[in-house]
C-alpha cells in the first residue's frame, strides 16, 4: 500500500529526515516510536503534503501512485488520513460544513454525488458514536473551545467518517487521560479492516497496549534504526532510548 | 479645471430646471453648497469627481423595458419593496402597503406631508463637500415615515438601479422618520446595470429616531467595478432609541461611505456593523463617528474588510464621548484579511473622550488567512480554493450574523458566498432577470 524509499525532506534548509525506507501492507499496524526531534511528525507532515516541508530526495508510492506529486487534497482522495497532534482550531466553520465539504469532495473525486442533507447527517451521528463525540460538539466550530481530549476524539470521528486506506494517528494519546485515551484507541480498532492500515507515531508504549501493532520502527535522527515485533516497544519502554544512540 | 466648477456652473446654468418642484429645504441651502464647493475638492474624492459625468436634469425616465429587466438578487425579503433610478421613484411590482408606513417622494411629501419635511436636509452638514454637491444637485428623493407606536412587521426594502448610457451623477436624498415608540427595518440595495458605464451614486441619508423607537437600515451595494458610491449617512438618536446601521458593500468599483451617528438622548443604543467584499482594484472607504452626546449610553462597532487582488480598503471610525456623559459603554473593532500581498488596509481608530466614568475600547487587527487552517482543511480532502472560501465567510460570519433580520442573513449568507466563489458578476439576478435560486 505504502511504500517509501530513502526519503529526505527539510523544513527552512534544515534536513530533518535522512533516508527513510518504509514499507506497510494491507492490514497491517506499525507503530513508529522515537525520541523527541527524530522525524517522527516531520513524516507525517511530508506524507500528507505540509507545504511548510521540502522533499529533497527519495520516493513514496501509495496504492501505485505517486504520492509527493499528489496535492495534499487528492492525497486524502486517495484514502490517506493524518490524525493531527495538535488539531487545528477553526472559527466560523461549523464541524458539519467542514466535514460535509470533506466527504462530498471526496465523493466528487470517486465518481460519485454529493450525499444529502439527510444521509450525511445520519452518517455523522453514526460514526460519532464510534468515539463516543457529543452531538453539541458536531454543531460547533471545528475544534473551537474543545478540551484536548475531545479535539483527539474529533480526529478519530473525522476518521471514521473519510474511512481512509491508511491513516497516520500522529500522538493521538498526548493529553489524553486514561479513558479517554481507551475509547480513542477502541475506536481505531473498530475501524480496522483488512484493507487499511495504520502507522502509530507515539513516544510511550501505552497506547500500544490498546492498538497493537504488528512492527515497531524506531525513528533516530531522521532514520529508522531499528525495526521488529511489538516486543520492541517493550524494551524501549524498560530501557529508554539511549541504548539505541549508541 | 477644478472639477467641482462644472457643477456650480450647470446649477447656475439651469437653476429654474433643478429648482422647480424641488423641496425649499433643499433650494434654501443651494447658496451654501455653492460656498462649500467653491473651497475646492478634498484628496479624498478628488479621483472619484474628476470624471466629466452627466446629470440627468430634466430628470427622463429609464425606458420600462430595462427596468422590467432588472430585479434586486435580495428578493423575498421585503414586506414593501420599492424601485428607484437614483431620485426618481419608479412603478414597482411589488408594493403592498403596509399599515402606519409611509413610503413616498419628497416632492409629493412636500404637499401632502409638510410638518415632516422640515427635518429634510437639517443634520446633514452642508460643511461636508459630498453633501453640499448633493445639495446642489438633488432634485427630489424619498421619504419613509413611520407612524407613532406603530412596529412595521415587514421590512421596507427601497432598490436604487444605476441605470445610464453615459457616465452619470445621480444624486439622491433618503429621509427616515421613525416616530416615538415605533419600528422600522429598512433595507436600501444598490445595483446597477451591468452596462459598463461609469455611475457615481452621490446619497445623503438623514435618519431620525425618536424616543424608544427602533431602526435598522441595513445598506447594501452590490455594483460594478465601473461604479463608484459616495454616501453620507447622518442619524439623530433620541432617548431610549435602538438604531442598527449595517453597511455592506459585496461589490462595486470605489466606495466611500460616512456614518454620522448623534447620540442625543439617554438609554439610547448604537450598533454600526460593516461589511466589504473587494477585489481587483476595488476601493471601499468607511468613516464613521459616534458622537455620545448624552450619559447612559451603548454603542457597539465592528468593521470587517476582506481584500483580495490590488484592492485597497480604508475604515475610519470615530467615538467621541462629550463632557458630562457618564456611564458610557462604547466599543469599536475592525478585522480585516488581507488574502492577497498586494491587497492593502488603512485602518484608524479614534477615541475621543471628555468624561471620566465611562468604558471605551477599539481594536484593530489586519492579517492573513490562516495557513495551518488551510492546510488542516486540505489534509482532509478540501479543496484549496473551496477551503480558501470557507475560511473567508468564516472571518465575516459574526458580521453577517449581526443582521436581525432573518431572511436578509440567509440571503446575505448565499450572496457572500456566491461573490466569494467568483460568482459575482450573476449575482444579480438583478441583471438577469434569473432568480439566483
Amino acid at each position: 500500500m505504502l511504500e517509501i524509499k530513502d526519503l529526505y525532506a527539510s523544513i527552512e534548509g534544515k534536513e530533518i529526515l535522512r533516508g527513510i525506507d518504509l514499507t506497510v501492507r494491507d492490514g497491517e499496524v506499525h507503530a513508529i516510536m522515537g525520541p523527541n526531534g527524530s522525524g517522527k511528525s516531520t513524516l507525517s507532515a511530508v506524507l500528507t503534503g505540509n507545504p511548510a516541508y521540502t522533499v529533497t530526495a527519495g520516493t513514496v508510492t501509495f496504492n501505485g501512485k505517486d504520492l509527493l506529486a499528489l496535492s495534499p487534497e487528492d492525497r486524502a482522495h486517495e484514502g490517506l488520513f493524518l490524525s493531527f497532534q495538535y488539531p487545528v482550531e477553526i472559527p466560523g466553520v461549523s464541524m458539519v460544513n467542514f466535514m460535509r465539504a470533506a466527504v462530498n469532495a471526496k465523493r466528487k473525486y470517486q465518481g460519485e454525488e454529493p450525499l444529502g442533507a439527510a444521509e450525511f447527517l445520519k452518517l455523522m451521528r453514526e460514526k460519532r458514536e464510534i468515539v463516543a463525540l457529543d452531538g453539541k460538539l458536531a454543531n460547533r466550530a471545528v475544534n473551537e473551545g474543545f478540551s484536548g481530549g475531545e479535539k483527539k476524539r474529533n480526529e478519530i470521528f473525522q476518521m471514521a467518517m473519510l474511512e481512509p486506506r491508511l491513516s497516520i494517528l500522529d500522538e493521538t494519546d498526548s493529553g489524553l487521560d486514561i479513558d479517554a485515551l481507551r475509547i480513542v484507541a477502541e475506536g481505531v480498532n473498530r475501524l480496522k479492516r483488512d484493507d487499511n492500515a495504520t502507522i502509530v507515531i507515539t513516544h510511550y508504549q501505552r497506547l500500544l497496549d490498546y492498538i497493537k501493532p504488528d512492527v515497531v520502527h524506531i525513528l533516530y535522527k531522521g532514520r529508522i534504526v531499528k525495526t521488529a515485533g511489538p516486543e520492541l516497544a517493550l524494551e524501549l519502554e524498560e530501557r529508554g532510548y539511549d541504548w539505541i544512540k549508541e | 479645471m477644478e472639477p467641482l466648477r462644472q457643477y456650480i456652473d450647470l446649477y447656475n446654468g439651469s437653476a429654474v430646471a433643478f429648482d422647480v418642484d424641488t423641496p425649499t429645504q433643499l433650494t434654501a441651502l443651494r447658496q451654501r453648497a455653492i460656498n462649500t464647493l467653491q473651497r475646492g475638492v478634498p484628496t479624498g474624492l478628488a479621483d472619484v469627481l474628476s470624471p466629466d459625468y452627466g446629470i440627468n436634469v430634466n430628470r427622463h425616465r429609464p425606458h420600462q423595458d430595462a427596468v422590467n429587466s432588472l430585479r434586486c438578487g435580495v428578493h423575498n425579503v421585503s414586506g414593501a419593496l420599492y424601485y428607484t433610478a437614483a431620485d426618481i421613484m419608479l412603478p414597482s411590482p411589488v408594493v403592498r402597503p403596509l399599515e402606519g408606513v409611509t413610503v413616498t417622494t419628497l416632492r409629493e411629501a412636500a404637499t401632502e406631508h409638510r410638518q415632516w419635511l422640515s427635518r429634510l436636509a437639517s443634520i446633514a452638514d452642508v460643511d461636508d463637500t459630498a453633501v453640499a454637491l448633493n445639495t446642489l444637485l438633488a432634485q427630489d428623493g424619498i421619504l419613509v415615515h413611520v407612524d407613532e407606536g406603530v412596529n412595521v412587521a415587514k421590512p421596507v426594502q427601497l432598490v436604487s438601479l444605476g441605470f445610464a448610457t453615459m457616465p452619470l451623477l445621480a444624486a439622491s436624498r433618503l429621509l427616515v422618520l421613525v416616530e416615538r415608540g415605533a419600528g422600522l427595518q429598512l433595507l436600501c440595495c444598490d445595483h446597477s446595470d451591468g452596462s459598463g458605464v461609469a455611475n457615481l451614486a452621490l446619497r445623503v441619508t438623514e435618519v431620525f429616531a425618536a424616543e424608544n423607537s427602533t431602526v435598522e437600515l441595513y445598506d447594501l451595494e452590490e455594483t460594478d467595478s465601473t461604479d463608484s458610491r459616495v454616501s453620507r449617512t447622518i442619524v439623530n438618536q433620541a432617548a431610549g432609541s435602538n438604531v442598527l446601521v449595517d453597511t455592506i458593500t459585496l461589490s462595486g468599483g470605489f466606495t466611500d461611505n460616512s456614518i454620522t451617528v448623534h447620540v442625543n438622548g439617554e438609554r439610547a443604543e448604537t450598533t454600526l456593523l460593516g461589511m466589504a467584499i473587494e477585489s481587483e482594484n476595488q476601493r471601499v472607504n468607511n468613516r464613521t463617528l459616534i458622537a455620545h452626546h448624552s450619559p447612559r449610553c451603548m454603542s457597539n462597532e465592528m468593521y470587517k474588510y476582506v481584500l483580495n487582488d490590488s484592492s485597497n480598503g480604508s475604515f475610519v471610525g470615530r467615538i467621541l464621548v462629550d463632557e458630562g456623559c457618564p456611564c458610557v459603554e462604547a466599543y469599536q473593532g475592525n478585522r480585516n484579511l488581507s488574502a492577497s500581498p498586494s491587497a492593502r488596509m488603512h485602518s484608524e481608530p479614534q477615541l475621543e473622550i471628555y468624561t471620566d466614568d465611562v468604558r471605551c475600547s477599539h481594536g484593530s487587527a489586519t492579517g492573513q488567512l490562516d495557513e495551518q487552517a488551510l492546510f488542516y482543511m486540505r489534509s482532509r480532502g478540501i479543496p484549496e480554493d473551496e477551503a480558501r472560501t470557507m475560511l473567508m465567510q468564516a472571518f465575516v460570519a459574526d458580521v453577517i450574523d449581526g443582521v436581525r433580520l432573518e431572511s436578509l442573513r440567509d440571503r446575505l449568507r448565499l450572496l457572500v458566498e456566491r461573490r466569494f466563489h467568483g460568482e459575482l458578476a450573476d449575482c444579480a439576478a438583478c441583471r438577469g432577470g434569473k432568480s439566483p435560486n
